[in-house]
């Protein structure tokens, strides 16, 4: 069974916006989504950028779809799947994300 | 065979037309050359009176020696033709000059009438014809204190708005009982009459001047036959024109009764290879005295020669006009001298507008117009003339005020036929218009700059500007202006929900008037908007989410991640302790420095956790954000003016602090620049700038809507002679409208040239405050102004807001990606890719 990891209390998520977190050392991108109660984690690293910069981005929805558009170029990446809209050759590495005991919590892959 | 040789007497507007025409047909290939007697190639006279407003002759220039040299004309300037030989083909110049021709073109224009007055030939007696006649009153006008016009036609008027704009004290002596008598009825003339002495221009009709003599308060004193005078020390004559035929006349081509030189309908003199166009051309009796019929003259006379058919068929004199600022047109025939006409009229002395619509005796077609004070009728009525259209059953609706039904008093531009012609300024046809939105035009700015209509004159803006619409719809394009897919309004009317209804957040405007969870389009945009009226911090709660990473971390992204700090330094001033504090700065965190194009420092390279020590010393030293992140005003560059450069003539850093000091902060559609030039050598560069500001000996110029960047654009004179109150008053409204109608990074230069009515009626807005929109515009910035805060200081007070500035939400190691290398001794990020270095010569 993997485990699940505290990262930081929810009350550090910021509404509709995004946190980066370190975890298993790599940069997690973290949104929190107030208007559906959604939790993404997905890979803060940029592949079209090539800068840790994702968690930065805006939360957008298209055709029902939630996206983060890159802070840089502003590529639209799907926070569930983690494939770029707009070049889908791009995907992000998502995470298992969820809030437990008012902790926000990451999914260890290993 | 040798290339056939044409020689152009005259190098008018009318003469440049013809040799552009056979320049743009490539494929003809002609000898040409042309003569001018004055000093300069062809330039607008149409807008001469620009002169007075700041243009200079260059921007009046149609052409450059440039454009003749690389296609090959030539031309011979300040020489004037004096011999015409039609037996052997060849003409002489006043300096010996002799130059065989196979066609000649006689395009002299024509030569101001100056009534046989005596007195008429003293040395402050001026015409209104050439730029050198403009420099001569503008000398005049200097020591002067009194001008008279002698004329009150359309060019008499705008000779008036001359000596206005020089500062004299205005009268116009006219013969007849009333004004611009040609083109007005009475009812028209005597509304003229009114709004123009409102403007304090002094109007005298039914005065016939006797003698010019020396005067006791003026230098001059006009003795009129009925016994009364006039004092004034500046005279424009401006009485009318007369063909310009003195050459034709010498040497035996046939000449009209009362001058012209005679012409059939291919423009040919009764010398088969002689031609005469323009002003100088009499055609069934006519002279024709506007621009647009010379032009299609030009057409006729270069398609002549070329072995195409095309006819000169006549002209209609229709015209439209904006004379000290009223608005003026005549169409058609308004002397009552069609059998049966009758007419309607709308008088409203409360507004001061007066229109006539002068209708045949069955109803059906329209005979002429009189429009005064609002002339927006125009495009419809002059349509319905030309293209001989049928009326609506109820004509009186085409010149009523609009009841809020725009469709009621137009008619659709779907039923003109495609050679209808749009802009006359240009020739542009509506199949011309609707073949450039088919290829790809779908704003005015596009359609201007492709098709050149409604650049000249204006006048028929609002008519291109339904052709594109509804040339847009036909083609299937939505005309939609819908902000993205989550609001269903353009960014002006999500302004006009946002003010009226005081929404303060975004939830309340996605909850009222949006759908799904917002994007990166429109929440920037709210959050914009939001900040140009509330003016809340942009870091609150309810507001990060709408913040680009700019605006989110109060810095400029760069494009490994990290930030620029750019402190204020209004107008580029800053004391040598503040530039030990940024060197001291920049040195203890690495920051690679550059001076930027704004007049200020640039500090690059700064990671999340080290912007709020950063700015906790920048804040310490007295340094403020200087916005650099958000869409809003950035600086205000400046000269040092009369303060030590010892050709200033207003102390143009004082106000740039005091303008960058006023409007700091202000968020808007796109970024805003201004600045201020304390004397005409322009140094500060104002002229590209969204707000430029020149000081004169009259007071400040204002120049608004230009800009740098990939479409570089000058700005437009918007008022002259103005003290800092009324500029200020003046820029509060012009930025507030322009926040209030502006599409999403839409700059200034590219809102005004998609605006109906253009800079005309941003001015109309602004200083006459047609909309009566002044007070509300100058509160809200007050507001705006009252609300403004340094963001990094109130960001720095609050522990909550700081805790954001981490690149680790659950550690303090930093972002182990990010490489630096070193490049002229400073830090730029790693270069990951290998450069290709290019050799250039």
């Amino acid at each position: 069974m993997s485990q699940w990891f505290n990262i930081c209390k929810s009350e550090d998520l910021a509404p509709n916006s995004g946190i980066c977190a370190q975890f298993e050392s790599q940069q997690v991108a973290i949104f929190f989504c107030q208007r559906n109660q959604d939790l993404y984690a997905v890979s803060n690293f940029d592949p079209i950028a090539q800068a840790n910069v994702i968690s930065r981005g805006i939360i957008g929805s298209t055709q029902g779809e939630t996206y983060v558009a890159s802070p840089l170029y502003k590529q639209r990446f799907n926070l569930k799947t983690g494939v770029c809209l707009d070049l889908p050759e791009h995907v992000l590495k998502t995470y298992a994300v969820r809030i437990e005991a008012e902790h926000v919590q990451l999914q260890s892959i290993g | 065979m040798n290339k056939q040789r044409i020689v152009v007497v005259g190098n008018g507007m009318v003469g440049h037309k013809f040799i552009d025409t056979l320049i743009t047909d490539e494929s003809v290939d002609y000898e040409i050359i042309t003569f001018s007697e004055e000093s300069r190639l062809a330039y607008d006279r149409v807008q001469l009176s620009g002169f007075f407003s700041g243009k200079t002759a260059d921007d009046l220039a149609l052409t450059d020696a440039t454009y003749y040299q690389e296609n090959g004309i030539n031309f011979v300037l300040n020489d004037k033709v004096v011999t015409l030989d039609t037996k052997n083909n060849q003409v002489v110049t006043n300096s010996g000059r002799i130059e065989p021709y196979d066609k000649l073109v006689l395009a002299t224009g024509s030569f101001p009438f100056v009534p046989p007055i005596a007195g008429n030939d003293k040395e402050h007696c001026h015409v209104y014809r050439t730029i050198d006649d403009l420099e001569d009153i503008t000398a005049s006008g200097k020591s002067s204190k009194v001008g008279v016009v002698v004329g009150g036609g359309l060019l008499g008027l705008e000779a008036a708005n001359a000596l206005v704009n020089l500062g004299l004290e205005t009268h116009v002596v006219e013969f007849a009982p009333r004004l611009m008598a040609v083109q007005l009825d009475d009812g028209g003339g005597q509304l003229l009459r009114r709004k123009i002495e409102a403007l304090g221009v002094q109007v005298h009709t039914e005065k016939a001047t006797t003698e010019i003599v020396d005067g006791e308060n003026c230098r001059y004193r006009m003795n009129f036959a009925d016994g009364s005078f006039l004092e004034t020390d500046t005279i424009v004559f401006s009485a009318g024109i007369r063909p310009q035929d003195e050459l034709a006349r010498q040497f035996d081509l046939k000449i009209g009764e009362r001058g012209g030189i005679a012409i059939n309908d291919q423009c040919q003199t009764n010398v088969e290879n002689v031609y005469a166009i323009g002003e100088c051309a009499l055609w069934d009796n006519k002279i024709f005295g506007l621009v647009a019929p010379g032009y299609q003259m030009a057409k006729v006379a270069a398609a002549h020669i070329k072995g195409e058919s095309l006819t000169f068929t006549g002209a209609d004199m229709s015209t439209k006009l904006k004379l000290l600022g009223i608005d003026v047109a005549s169409i058609g025939e308004v002397h009552g001298q069609t059998p049966g006409a009758q007419s309607y009229t709308y008088h409203d002395e409360i507004e001061q507008v007066y229109k006539r619509l002068i209708v045949s005796e069955d109803g059906t077609k329209i005979v002429g117009a009189v429009l005064v004070g609002n002339a927006e009728a125009y495009g419809t009525l002059l349509q319905l003339l030309l293209n001989d259209m049928t009326l609506p059953e109820n004509p009186a609706v085409l010149i009523l005020p609009s009841t809020g039904d725009e469709q009621a008093a137009g008619f659709g531009v779907e039923a003109l036929p495609e050679t209808a012609t749009i802009c006359s300024c240009f020739d542009v046809s509506k199949g011309d218009l609707t073949s450039a939105v088919a290829a790809g035009c779908c704003t005015m700015g596009d359609l201007k700059e492709q098709t050149k209509a409604s650049t000249g004159c204006g006048g028929c803006s609002a008519l291109t500007k339904q052709v594109l619409d509804s040339e847009l719809a036909s083609l299937g394009f939505e005309v939609n202006n819908d902000l993205c897919e989550h609001f269903a309004y353009s960014r002006q009317e999500l302004t006009d929900i946002i003010r009226v209804k005081k929404i303060t957040s975004f939830d309340q405007l996605l909850e009222n008037y949006g759908s799904g969870l917002g994007c990166e389009i429109c929440k920037p945009t709210a959050g914009s908007i939001l900040a140009s009226y509330w003016n809340e911090y942009v870091l609150e709660d309810n507001h990060i989410e709408l913040q680009d990473s700019n605006d989110l971390y109060l810095g400029n992204i760069q494009k490994n991640g990290t930030y620029s700090v750019v402190p204020r330094i209004a107008g580029g001033e800053i004391t040598p302790d503040k530039l030990i504090v940024l060197g001291e700065v920049a040195k203890e965190f690495d920051l690679y420095t550059k001076i930027t194009g704004g007049q200020r420092i640039d500090l690059f390279g700064a990671q999340l956790h080290e912007l709020p020590v950063i700015w906790q010393q920048l804040i310490d030293a007295g340094f403020e954000t200087g916005h650099a992140y958000g869409k809003s005003l950035r600086t205000v560059k400046s000269c040092v003016g009369n303060t030590w450069c010892r050709f200033g003539v207003d102390d143009s850093m004082t106000l740039a602090l005091n303008l960058e000091n006023r409007y700091k902060g202000l968020r808007s559609p796109h970024k805003i620049k201004f600045a201020v030039s304390g004397c005409t050598r322009e140094c500060a560069e104002a002229q590209s700038k969204d707000i430029g500001l020149i000081s004169t000996e009259n007071g400040w110029n204002m120049y608004v809507c230009g800009n740098g960047g990939m479409r570089p654009r000058h700005g437009d004179l918007f008022a002259s002679g103005l003290d800092e109150q009324t500029l200020i008053k003046y820029i509060d409204r012009f930025l507030m409208f322009y926040v209030r109608t502006a599409d999403r990074l839409q700059r200034t230069s590219v809102w005004m040239e998609n605006m109906e009515g253009g800079l005309d009626y941003l001015r109309e807005v602004v200083i006459e405050d047609k909309l009566n929109l002044a007070d509300e515009l100058e509160q809200e910035m007050e507001n705006n102004i009252e609300n403004y805060q340094c963001e990094w200081k109130t960001t720095l007070q609050n522990p909550e807001k700081l805790k954001r500035f981490k690149h680790f939400i659950n550690s303090d190691d930093t972002d182990n990606q990010l490489a630096f290398e070193l490049e002229r001794e400073q830090r730029i990020p790693a270069q990951q890719t290998i450069k290709v270095v290019e050799l250039t010569a």
